[in-house]
């Protein structure tokens, strides 16, 4: 146990603590898409802005490890930049802005547009773990409901949606089914991003920190998002591509140019979008009025 | 030409700066002392102990000043600064009849032995704006203490009233029976909150939560929500001993003493013809001098052991899941506040939906209605 | 003496008592039901009648006897003594529960179509315009026009209520249905006309059930057999016509007269 300047133990928390939130880890991996309760620390952030993420963080990381931070996509949002300052702080380990470098990424609300490898695991930060939650906002029969697999209602508002907008009405946040067993939220990362969830190489971690869960997907496990035969899950898709780079398969951010309703799209993936940039593709870069 | 935005951590560092600007204010004022506030800002201190959870004065100053009055803000440093704390174990439970007691009252008698002690409180002051106060120095009318002819001793026999009326059978034990004894007592800096919650784990939630919750639940109890006919049967604000033993030791050594509030309210009774009638218990204890917080916190505590009490449960006081998860100011400023984030990538997909719904729309009522109106 | 003599009862229960604290819930009953055949339990308030009911459907547990049911794929199951997810699975397919208050058989807050639809999702119809066909089928079934498939049920009336709770119900093909008192709050006219539609449903489609009612009506023109309560025990059981006619137990005969005289 080595101390880190201002007398902080490495990555901030102490060994017990570490010790507490592995067992929970490796308890969510042997049962995947299973919410495992952990005691949550109170750390140095707010809840809801991101606890429960960087404490499996620091639960995971080592001296050897190179982190990236991301935030809506990029690593220059504001709470990014704070929390990479705060493990290159704590725990003085190498960070990067390049998907392909980074050993851990820690992410809010997107999975990064580059395929993530079997030596990577990516943190996802969940400010609601419970996918039944907004259902049945009682603790005791949501667990019961998991233990059962009663899943009936989800598919009851499903089905609701459907009968009032034509439409599954759920954007982000959008539930799956992990393993063929438990229904499960991807933290509210959008719908476009839960194929990448399927079969993904990598180790998915999920922390909940106000909540006080922590969930886990193995490598190369089924993810299914739940829908019907005849209103099959579909992804977003955009008529323009990304100003900046040409990219006409990523998640694009809408930017308002000017008053007039001026817009433009740009990749939400800073780093892909900017590796992109770098091999040479460009876009569309002036602010035309869009429609 | 547009350029993707970066330089957020100069953004990030700009206002840290900014901030400590506006927390010291204008440099021609005299900068306060977390002295001052420790002991002319009392009550605040004290609550942010008590919410805290963590008994240290000058800490609790000085998360006061750093957090520029924010009371909550405060509460947060000191949460954060208790997770980095070392622990040695658990104390003995504290011995609240041996206490130094400056203020002791109780609403159901009219007198009882220890006598009833106003102490200092902001009872019976009539709440008018005191401008003499504005001035700094000594306040003219101030009586000083010990100077008056009518300076009396205060009792050290101070028994608690409800024990008195334990002792005679009219109230329910404390204590739970002896049969739970191989319970053990819950730990919620340990474990993570389940429910169904003991008494144990609810009593340390309300402890540490939020005053203007508990105080909004603990009145709507006495409006109707919930009733459970409470008398302040005891309230006392005092220093005690807390004494802790050393594994290597064997026996207790006194750490210390510390300022705490205990309000014992006695509630309902129940009972009937066949069972002997006893009144019920509600508890709160909190750090330093925090009344309102303590009543509140008795009154809900007595309201979440409806199902205990075999009444029914219909109220939001009596909702053990909900006061439990929404007590805590820590979690729910956090997840409040939260919302200041980005979440333009999921306000993005909203959009989208909505954009496609509205176009559907128009596209069907099109199709309804051939010729347009005018 | 049944009219239904299959090889073994579809449920059967033996010694069944509950009691709370000092007062009796029911004590020691005895019943066999066939498949197809409906029993009616009347009785005054506070005879046991719905506390036997309760004890019967697993919703709580007697404190002696047991309560055992015929599988659909065979073989017989004491219905205390399951795991909790099968018994939540036969009470979402092989059973019904229609209560006497419709909200609380029904999501007041999912449209009609989605409160029929949910037994259908819940054992794995994963096919919307087939959950929505079968509703829109059983909507017509219990005679509430199809358009208003996609309304709330906080807008209906009370006896499209009950009725939508007994679509919901019966959409899986239940073989056994517990009714507690599925006509009590309803005026007459709309009891009658309920009344009729639920004989036409259990005879076509042969499901055993057993009602429980204070209202000897209600009981004639559903049950086959009856059994009469008194302070929770069986004072007379046979053929409804038999007992509504020529009451053998005073008690019954009592019942029986107090009907006519009113």
């Amino acid at each position: 146990m080595s101390a880190q300047p201002g007398g902080y133990n490495f990555a901030y928390l102490d060994e017990q603590t570490k010790r507490m939130i592995r067992r929970a880890i490796l308890k969510a991996v042997a049962v995947p898409g299973y919410q495992v309760p952990f005691a949550s620390r109170e750390m140095p952030m707010p809840y809801g802005w991101g606890t429960g993420g960087v404490q499996v963080t620091a639960a995971i990381i080592t001296r050897t490890d190179v982190l990236k931070v991301i935030d809506q996509g990029s690593d220059d949002t504001t709470n990014a930049v704070s929390i990479r300052k705060f493990f290159a702080k704590t725990a003085d380990v190498a960070t990067t802005e390049r998907t392909t470098d980074a050993s851990i990424i820690q992410t809010r609300h997107r999975i990064p547009e580059t395929p993530l490898r079997r030596d990577q695991i990516i943190v996802y930060q969940v400010p609601i773990p419970e996918p039944l939650r907004f259902l049945e906002p009682r603790e005791t029969e949501t667990r019961r409901m998991h233990a059962l697999e009663e899943y009936g209602l989800m598919h009851v508002k499903l089905y609701e949606d459907i009968a009032r907008h034509g439409h599954i009405a759920t954007t982000y946040a959008y539930p799956v089914k992990v393993n063929g067993r438990y229904v499960t939220d991807p933290s509210p990362t959008p719908k476009f991003d839960n194929p990448k969830m399927d079969n993904c190489p990598a180790l998915q971690l999920f922390g909940a920190g106000r909540e006080k869960r922590i969930y886990a997907i193995p490598p190369y496990t089924e993810v299914k998002s739940l829908d019907f035969e005849d209103h099959p899950f579909e992804v977003q898709t955009w008529e323009e591509s990304c100003a900046l780079c040409g990219a006409g398969d990523t998640f694009l951010d809408e930017v308002i140019t000017d008053d007039r309703g001026g817009r433009m799209f740009v990749c939400s993936d800073s780093d892909f979008c900017s590796q992109r940039r770098s091999a040479g593709h460009t876009g569309v870069q002036s602010p035309e009025a869009a429609e | 030409m547009y350029v993707a935005v970066k330089g957020g951590e100069k953004a990030i560092d700009s206002a840290h700066r900014l901030l400590a600007e506006e927390r010291r204010g204008d440099p021609a004022v005299p900068e306060i002392g977390t002295e001052q506030i420790d002991a002319q800002l009392g009550r605040a201190v004290d609550r942010v102990m008590t919410e805290g959870a963590l008994y240290d004065r000058k800490l609790a100053a000085l998360a006061i000043k750093q957090a520029a009055g924010d009371l909550i803000e405060a509460i947060f440093l000191i949460r954060a600064y208790r997770t980095t704390l070392p622990r040695f174990g658990y104390s003995e439970p504290m011995d609240v009849q041996r206490m130094r007691a400056r203020r002791r009252i109780s609403a159901t008698f009219k007198d009882l032995p220890g006598g009833q002690v106003l102490g200092p409180t902001f009872d019976y002051t009539h709440r008018l704006l005191d401008f003499a106060l504005e001035a700094e120095g000594e306040v003219r009318d101030a009586a000083q203490p010990g100077s008056g002819a009518d300076v009396v001793e205060l009792s050290d026999a101070m028994p608690r009233v409800l024990e008195q009326l334990a002792r005679e059978g009219l109230i329910e034990d404390a204590m739970p029976p002896e049969d739970d004894d191989d319970a053990e007592v819950g730990d919620i800096t340990r474990t993570p909150r389940e429910f169904p919650a003991g008494r144990d784990v609810r009593l340390q939630s309300l402890a540490r939560g939020d005053e203007g919750f508990l105080l909004a639940l603990g009145y709507s109890t006495q409006r109707g929500y919930g009733r459970t006919h409470p008398f302040a049967g005891e309230i006392r604000i005092g220093e005690v001993i807390v004494e802790f033993i050393p594994e290597e030791l064997g026996f207790a050594i006194e750490l210390g003493d510390i300022t705490i509030t205990e309000c014992e309210m006695i509630n309902q009774f129940q009972g009937s013809a066949s069972k002997k009638p006893t009144f019920t218990r509600g508890y709160g204890l909190g750090f330093g001098q925090v009344e309102r917080k303590t009543m509140s916190m008795a009154l809900v505590d007595r309201s979440l052991r409806a199902d205990e009490l075999g009444e029914a449960r219909d109220a939001p006081a009596q909702d053990e899941e909900f006061v439990l998860s929404h007590a805590d100011n820590i979690e729910a400023t956090g997840f409040v506040e939260h919302l200041k984030l980005p979440h333009y990538v999921d306000f993005q997909s909203e959009l989208e939906l909505v954009r496609k719904m509205r176009a559907e729309h128009d596209a069907r009522t099109a199709v309804q209605e051939p010729e347009a109106a005018e | 003496m049944s009219l239904f003599c299959y090889a073994e009862p579809l449920l059967s229960a033996e010694g069944i008592t509950k009691t709370f604290g000092r007062i009796t819930g029911c004590a020691d009953v005895n019943l066999d039901l066939y498949a197809g055949e409906v029993l009616g339990i009347v009785g005054e308030s506070g005879s046991g009648k719905s506390t036997l009911l309760r004890c019967l459907s697993a919703a709580v547990t007697p404190d002696a006897g047991t309560v055992s049911y015929t599988l659909r794929q065979g073989g017989t199951k004491d219905v205390h003594a399951m795991g909790d997810a099968e018994r939540r699975m036969l009470m979402r397919t092989d059973w019904a529960f229609v209560h006497q208050n419709p909200r609380d058989g029904l999501r007041m807050h999912v449209s009609a179509g989605g409160n029929v639809g949910e037994r259908l999702m819940a054992v794995g119809e994963r096919h919307y315009g087939d959950i929505r066909g079968c509703a829109g089928e059983w909507l017509a079934k219990v005679e509430i026009a199809e358009n208003r498939i996609d309304d709330l049920p906080v807008t209906f009336s009370g006896g499209m209520q009950q009725r939508l709770q007994i679509a919901r119900n019966l959409v899986t093909h239940p073989r056994l249905a517990f009714m507690d008192e599925p006509t009590g709050g309803l005026d007459v006219s709309v009891q009658a006309r309920l009344l009729d539609l639920l004989r036409g449903l259990v005879s076509d489609l042969g499901l055993a059930a057993i009602v429980v009612t204070h209202d000897l009506a209600v009981a004639r023109h559903l049950s086959h057999r009856l059994m009469v309560m008194k302070q929770g025990r069986v004072v007379e059981t046979g053929l409804t016509d038999q007992v509504l006619d020529d009451p053998q137990h005073p008690y019954s005969q009592l019942l029986v007269s107090s009907i006519l005289r009113a």
